[in-house]
């Protein structure tokens, strides 16, 4: 751009993306920030991403910083620590959390642990993008939400990215952080648009956001099934129930102040994840509140999770497995006693 | 580098081969086409959801293993398993309601296009996690063993499979332990977008399963009569007690990976050249030359084939869906014990 047109021609304060694009630009901003990073995972350079997040990536930065790898879980993350640990800033990626429990053992017994076992000798800076998430009839070996196995892991951050400002806001200081980061993506996301700054602001990654202040009701949910809450809070606000909406974000550490906050105005609370609701997140934040913010209650917490079932193929039984907008407003008028 | 070698693609004919027999294997190749032809319309349609995965070029290596094995011998498959359940034996009805996502699916609509399972022909599933089933299958064999059972267990897996350590620490404890399974590799070239020669630093496959002590062939798995061939030889000794043998059925997919898939990472010279390797008129063509068929035989394959999918498909449409009140069936089992 020229002098001229900089001054004749001011730069737009928005511009409107998809989600897919939004992650993309934080990649291509880490890979031009930092030489030391580096992505690697299965099908990110020919083929273009499974979600297609990283197409066109491979040709602007080449094979030695866009490394298609084999089918080969254990080995790409192990790898990743490895390199993270002697200079590097690897993103490796899982193309599903559903096959990141190939990985597990690196991610829980290597990456999360290194630190603690050698006395504080060696952090793990690596980066792992993964994506989880139902809702495209992919069965129950592609489809599940498996947050909480991460978020019960000391020594690993764990991130959830569902929103522009996410998705542009984590990465940067997530491969700045020191210790091992696992950011979730959410495929039934990428395609949906937002109008955003054209320069991202940077998200502070132990914190949770309010996504829809209101006075009534807390609701506590994290990932895509945000959407769904915020969906169901516009249908109770027709209803004249006001229901504040909590995205966790970062599902460990948990930013209980803003949950313990909120309730101390609304007086209810209900948790809503995509995730099993047994042991799930869920259960964590509600065992919080119930903790810390007991005498703030009006009413028990409530909670809405994967009914226990591995996800079916056929879309009745998908849908009636995993939260709805129906199911939440039904049980938000519930917990105000107005169901 | 996966281009196979020009020229016309003429199967040889086994000395005695049976007109008959080599009729069946055409039908079941037509068969499967037929059927995930009308799968893709279904998809475009909507009425089939999720991932699909086309098995439309690789039909020649279902059928000959099918033809090889017994009826009661097990199978292991991918998330690419039309055609294998299709050969098993499992009827495309029960099979096409299950894509549709119906109560009357193999599965009951649970599994969908990757997951179809047959309790009643040992069809032990498609599996969508590469390589997952590798070791599932040598449990089945072990089983087989310890139980005194002369069946064979087949388990069939892409080469990107081979990527993974389930398939290393499986075929050996297989060779270990001297068990019945068959490791069928269907080497198409890809996994994904991924070519072979860029995922592998030694690409011939059959010498890292040889380095398991296991016996390990290259067959030309568009060649249904070589394939049927070189599985009965393995079977046979591995019947016989004389533990795994690992086929790799070297072949193509004609379609992309999946119904997501804008397939920018193959050259379509090279896509056109295995095409004129297609199995099924590759068969036809050899049948004709012997005189078991001519174009009226091969029109009336095809038309039946036709007339069993749209039996399938309006047996799918009209079966139900399964009632809301179930969904937690399945998780644990009912029997009591
Ligand atoms: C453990 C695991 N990693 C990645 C995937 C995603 N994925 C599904 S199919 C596939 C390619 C497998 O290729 P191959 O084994 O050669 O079989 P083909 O699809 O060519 O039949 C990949 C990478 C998966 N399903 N499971």
């Amino acid at each position: 751009m020229t002098a001229t047109d900089a001054t004749t021609r001011p730069t737009p304060e928005t511009v409107r993306m998809t989600l897919r694009e939004a992650h993309k630009q934080s990649l291509r901003a880490a890979l031009d920030h930092d030489e030391r990073v580096f992505l690697m995972g299965e099908d990110i350079g020919a083929y273009g991403g499974c979600f297609a997040v990283t197409m066109g990536l491979l040709d602007e930065y080449g094979p030695e910083r866009i490394r298609d790898t084999p089918l080969s879980e254990i080995a790409i993350v192990g790898t990743a620590i490895g390199a993270a640990m002697n200079g590097m800033r690897p993103i490796a990626e899982i193309m599903t959390c559903n096959f990141s429990l190939l990985a597990m053992d690196q991610i829980i017994n290597n990456a999360a642990t290194l630190l603690h076992m050698s006395g504080g000798q060696f952090n793990v800076p690596v980066v792992i993008r993964t994506t989880a998430g139902a809702g495209r009839q992919l069965a129950a070996q592609h489809s599940h939400s498996f947050e909480p196995y991460f978020a019960h892991v000391p020594g690993i951050r764990v991130v959830s990215l569902a929103t522009h400002a996410d998705a542009r806001g984590v990465l940067a200081p997530a491969l700045e952080d020191p210790d091992p980061v696992i950011l979730f993506e959410y495929p039934r996301l990428m395609t949906m648009e937002a109008e955003v700054p054209v320069d991202p602001d940077i998200v502070d990654l132990s914190s949770a956001a309010i996504r829809r202040p209101g006075s009534d009701v807390t609701v506590v949910t994290y990932g895509a099934t945000q959407h769904t809450v915020l969906d169901a809070a516009e249908a109770l606000a027709a209803d004249g129930i006001d229901a504040e909406v909590i995205d966790l974000r970062s599902l460990r550490p948990l930013d209980d102040a803003t949950v313990f906050a909120s309730v101390a105005r609304t007086h209810r609370a209900v948790v809503v994840e995509e995730a099993w609701r047994t042991v799930g997140l869920g259960a964590e934040v509600a065992a919080r509140i119930a903790e810390e913010a007991f005498y703030d209650l009006d009413a028990p917490v409530a909670r809405i999770g994967c009914a226990e079932v591995p996800l079916p193929y056929a879309k009745h039984l998908e849908d009636a497995a995993i939260p709805q907008v129906e199911s939440i407003v039904a049980e938000v008028r519930r917990v105000m006693h107005r169901g | 580098m996966s281009r196979p070698s020009p020229g016309r693609f003429r199967l040889q004919a086994p000395p005695n081969l049976d007109a008959e027999h080599g009729l069946d294997l055409l039908r079941t190749m037509v068969r499967i086409r037929r059927f995930e032809e009308r799968c893709v319309e279904l998809y475009s349609a909507a009425k089939i959801r999720g991932f699909l995965h086309l098995y439309i070029g690789e039909e020649a290596i279902a059928t000959g293993v099918m033809a090889a094995i017994d009826l009661d011998d097990a199978a292991v498959s991918t998330y690419r398993e039309h055609g294998h359940a299709i050969a098993k034996g499992i009827g495309t009805d029960v099979i096409m309601a299950e894509m549709l996502g119906k109560v009357d699916g193999v599965s009951r609509g649970r599994g969908g296009s990757m997951h179809l399972f047959d309790a009643a022909t040992r069809f032990y599933g498609g599996n969508a996690i590469v390589a997952g089933g590798i070791p599932l299958a040598v449990g089945l064999a072990l089983a087989d063993k310890l139980q005194g059972h002369d069946r064979v267990t087949v388990c069939f897996f892409g080469e990107g499979a081979v990527d993974e350590g389930a398939f290393h620490e499986s075929i050996n404890l297989a060779s270990l332990w001297n068990l019945p399974v068959l490791f069928a590799c269907e080497n198409n070239h890809y996994s994904m977008g991924m070519a072979l020669t860029r995922a592998e630093a030694q690409t011939d496959l059959a010498l890292k399963a040889a380095s398991y002590a296991v016996p390990a062939w290259r067959v030309d798995g568009m060649d249904v009569l070589a394939v049927e061939e070189a599985t009965r030889k393995a079977v046979t000794a591995i019947r016989g007690g004389e533990g795994p043998v690992f086929i790799e059925y070297e072949t193509y997919r004609f379609r992309a990976h999946s119904m997501y898939d804008p397939d920018l990472y193959r050259d379509p010279d090279e896509v056109a050249a295995w095409k004129q390797r297609d199995p099924i008129p590759a068969l036809a063509s050899l049948l004709t030359e012997l005189g078991h068929l001519d174009e009226d035989g091969l029109a009336t394959i095809e038309a039946e084939a036709d007339a069993e999918i749209d039996v399938a498909v309006t047996f799918a449409e009209s079966s139900p869906l399964e009632p809301l009140d179930d969904l937690e069936r399945f998780v644990v089992s009912e029997v009591t014990p």
